[in-house]
């Protein structure tokens, strides 16, 4: 059966039942019969009232009927049969991964949009209660798959808090959680930049932004044994020192990126097409940004200079010189360019953590919360004792709840965790912020073009392993 | 009756064995080298691509990959040829044809060699026959490659069409919508030729251009060169006016639902397409097979009889566009939709039609025996006059949309 029919029956039934009927009209059953999918489907907005408008367009931004109605206003009355729903998404080269878009087309122009989620969805917040906190760092970093090591640092802080240590994490360990935050942050750009470029049709972006990111993902590997997912950053401090030559190492990536990103300049904002496609595109003002609960540099790109780095400083950043990057229109220019300087800026901050570095210890000498080297557990029962408790029941955290925002490449991420004095969280919750931006889409998508749709897509740099997580 | 219908000259009259099998085998040719041009294109390209994005590209099957076409094309042969539940059967099996015969068709037209020393015109001889190197060569021949290349539109816009499905009935609106515009501003361009070559046989065009200083490109002053290569790209679907496949956001458009063979008929007639433009642009604008020459030194490739030295020639000259085709499919993102629109109405038409207007002011002027420079300032006035006149439109209409209420 086809989307198209279910637009006819949808329609029928629109003027004859209320629109906010409790009970499920026919539409309802058959839609669910024929996807199973319940209300995931969009109608055309020819059969629209102005309550389910509302709904739509104005309740989040805290509108009148009157001004969602001239908001959504784009063709004073849309000829119903002119009107295209499609599908775009979950399979789609552009979407990101798993993001599903229902999208009302007129010609080319996007009249409305609506993103469907719940894909990729492997309840992993619901995982997060079964494992203990020395585990947990392995399930939070697969939600970001683009920035683990940040989804790993929020949850260490989170249960650091709870376990009243972050106070006495050592230095070192401070200033080595931000060194692999900001090079996570330049790797996660990077990508955004490849992906990007790959979504306008610059397809060799995608081969320049990879390589590059490569470079940082092969530090990443020296580093932590992995490319990703990789489970460094744990309650307590990190799981390892930085290998020797690890200096070395990131200077190397600092002296070879600043070339490659005027190149980049070169190959992208530096052409007319380039800007053409993606200046004024899915514009996006400050107070929608608010109310939409935006954070990142969706945010930073209306003019809001929002960074939790600066305004809620967390590790050392209060310590180290850096310029938050804003935007001025709100489009997906401003994004894009924010993104390629924040990759400079974080370059800045990785430049400061090297010469600052210091000495010490790299995790927090608890033996109830880090485990013993191995050479002790040769020579001490305690030790042994210590190990075999640590990584079989994990270690008990008082009860409590608490919330800790970082910034990651994407907006804030927050971890809530509520400890019940056992071992593993009673209830765990990520912010996701990727999550919370896809819900400005169909603002930015409203009187588009197909092909916007996809730079907005890509603007927004969704990750939709954090979104359903 | 001969030359209207373009039958080979040697065919006149009386009908003899010897001809008969030239022109057959010069089909044969025109078919296998088209075929194997394409081949190699699309590991020209996939190399030349690969090696721009740091990557190695295919290089397992064959020498240097080169077997690669072969393999897919062979794999392509073997899949499972599936057709939508909702499709029209008749149309959508019909379409890769439309699309892949006029591909060769075009080809049919261009000069592919000859001897183009001490006056000889292109002629060789052939089994004691004087002949071109040529399959067809219609007086009017221009006009037939513009035809051809018209007819490839439908293939591509019933393909999207008769899928019955939306994402590739988006590809066709948009395939219909580009190629339309954009033959007018193709066509324009090519008037440009004609006028200072004063024919539309290919052959003729070709042997008019005998040094560098003689190439249409110089004689018609560069515009209508570029404009040529913009429509011409825009015509080939190519990057950066693929937004008829656009698979970022159309997945593939108009052959979304092809699959086995006859989405290899699409992706071979694409290819075929770009050599045949490459060549057309070559034939119009830089003297086809003509040996390279600056004023009365012409270059000599060593070692090869001069009978095959235009083919080497042509072969070079068009290896450089095709390099250029590929050269922006790796650099440039892809146009807008109503981006490539405004391209194409707002400048390149206007653009090219002034031009050609120029031209003929100064051809009229050097028929009647006008001061060269108050004809080109007059003309140049004129234009301007009517650029003025078109932005003052281009404003006025805007305003009345802004008024109407309409906000996109």
């Amino acid at each position: 059966m086809s989307i198209a029919e279910n637009d006819t029956d949808a329609v029928e039934n629109d003027e004859t039942v209320a629109v906010d009927t409790v009970e499920p009209g026919p539409r309802e059953r058959t839609t669910s019969a024929l996807t199973g999918e319940g209300r995931q489907e969009l109608s055309s907005r020819a059969g629209m009232g102005a309550k389910e408008l509302l709904r739509e367009v104005g309740a989040v931004l805290r509108m009148s009927e009157s001004e969602a109605a001239a908001l959504a206003d784009i063709e004073a009355d849309p000829d119903e049969d002119q009107t295209m729903i499609i599908n775009m998404g979950p399979q789609h080269p552009s979407t990101h991964g798993v993001l599903r878009l229902m999208l009302e087309l007129q010609g080319e122009t996007v009249l409305r949009c609506k993103p469907i989620i719940g894909y990729l969805h492997t309840g992993m917040e619901k995982t997060g209660e079964q494992l203990t906190y020395m585990q947990g760092g392995t399930n939070v970093t697969r939600m970001d798959y683009l920035s683990p090591l940040n989804n790993e640092l929020a949850f260490s802080m989170a249960v650091e808090k709870l376990l009243g240590i972050d106070g006495d994490i050592p230095e070192r360990a401070v200033w080595m959680r931000m060194l692999l935050s900001e090079l996570n942050r330049i790797s996660s750009h990077l990508l955004f930049l490849a992906t990007n470029g790959m979504d306008i049709g610059a397809v060799s972006m995608m081969l320049y932004g990879w390589r590059e990111r490569e470079e940082v993902l092969r530090f990443f590997q020296k580093v932590t044994g992995l490319r990703m997912n990789h489970n460094f950053i744990r309650p307590g401090g990190l799981a390892a020192d930085l290998p020797a030559g690890w200096r070395d190492d990131v200077l190397d990536i600092l002296e070879m990126l600043p070339g490659r990103l005027e190149e980049y300049e070169i190959l992208m904002n530096g052409q007319p097409i380039w800007r053409e496609r993606l200046q004024g595109v899915g514009v996006i003002t400050a107070r929608e940004a608010l109310a939409l609960g935006t954070s990142g540099p969706i945010l930073r790109s209306t003019g809001v200079a929002w960074d939790l780095r600066r305004d809620m400083p967390y590790l050392r950043y209060d310590q180290v010189e850096f310029d938050v990057v804003i935007g001025a229109h709100g489009d997906a220019y401003d994004r894009f360019a924010i993104r390629l300087n924040e990759i400079r800026e974080s370059m800045h901050i990785v430049r400061q953590v090297l010469d600052r570095m210091p000495k010490g210890d790299f995790r927090v000498q608890n033996k109830k919360v880090t485990p013993p080297p191995r050479a002790r557990i040769d020579e001490s029962m305690e030790a042994l004792i210590h190990h075999f408790k640590i990584f079989t029941e994990g270690f008990k955290v008082p009860e409590g709840e608490v919330y800790v925002g970082i910034e990651s490449p994407r907006g804030e991420i927050g971890c809530y965790i509520v400890s019940d004095g056992s071992s593993n969280p009673y209830r765990m919750h990520m912010r996701a912020p990727s999550f919370v931006n896809i819900q400005a889409m169909p603002h930015m998508m409203r009187g588009g073009m197909v092909a916007d749709a996809v730079a907005i897509i890509s603007s927004v740099d969704p990750v939709l392993g954090e979104v359903d997580r | 009756m001969g030359p209207i219908l373009a039958i080979d000259p040697l065919l006149d009259g009386k009908l003899l064995w010897t001809p008969l099998l030239i022109v057959l085998l010069k089909v044969l040719v025109v078919f296998v080298v088209g075929l194997v041009a394409t081949m190699l294109m699309v590991w020209f390209e996939r190399k030349v691509i690969a090696g721009m994005q740091n990557r190695v590209g295919p290089n397992k099957a064959g020498p240097f990959g080169l077997l690669q076409t072969l393999a897919d094309g062979t794999k392509l042969f073997l899949k499972e040829d599936l057709i939508p539940d909702r499709a029209d059967r008749f149309v959508f099996k019909l379409a890769p044809y439309l699309a892949f015969v006029p591909a060769f068709l075009a080809f049919a037209i261009i000069p592919l060699g000859g001897d183009y020393r001490n006056g000889n015109g292109g002629m060789v001889e052939i089994f004691g026959h004087q002949t071109r190197v040529q399959l067809a060569d219609p007086p009017v021949g221009v006009l037939f490659a513009l035809a051809i290349s018209a007819i490839a539109v439908y293939g591509i816009m019933l393909a999207g069409w008769a899928s019955g499905s939306k994402y590739p009935l988006l590809g066709s609106v948009r395939a219909s919508a580009q190629m339309v515009s954009y033959e007018a501003a193709l066509g324009l361009s090519i008037a440009c030729v004609l006028l200072v070559a004063g024919t539309m046989s290919t052959s003729g065009i070709v042997n008019l251009q005998g040094s560098i200083g003689n190439w249409n490109v110089v004689t018609t002053g560069f515009v209508p060169f570029f404009i040529f290569v913009i429509a011409a790209t825009a015509e080939l679907n190519r990057p950066p006016f693929d937004l008829v496949e656009a698979e970022q956001e159309l997945v593939g458009g108009f052959n979304t639902e092809y699959a086995s063979i006859r989405f290899a008929l699409f992706y071979l007639a694409e290819f075929m397409n770009t050599i045949t433009m490459s060549a057309l642009i070559v034939t119009l604008f830089f003297g086809g097979p003509q040996p390279v020459s600056i004023g009365s030194t012409t270059l000599d490739i060593p070692l090869i009889p001069n009978a095959l030295e235009g083919t080497v020639w042509l072969l070079l000259k068009v290896l450089v566009f095709l390099y250029v085709y590929v050269w922006f499919r790796a650099t440039l993102p892809r146009f807008r939709y109503d981006q490539l629109m405004d391209l194409g109405w707002k400048l390149l038409i206007p653009a090219s039609l002034g031009w050609f207007m120029l031209l003929a002011a100064q051809r009229v002027g050097e028929d009647e025996g006008w001061d060269r420079v108050v004809v080109t300032t007059v003309t140049a006035l004129v234009l301007i006059g009517g650029y003025a006149l078109m932005q003052l439109a281009m404003k006025v209409s805007r305003d009345n949309r802004d008024r109407d209420g309409a906000s996109f």
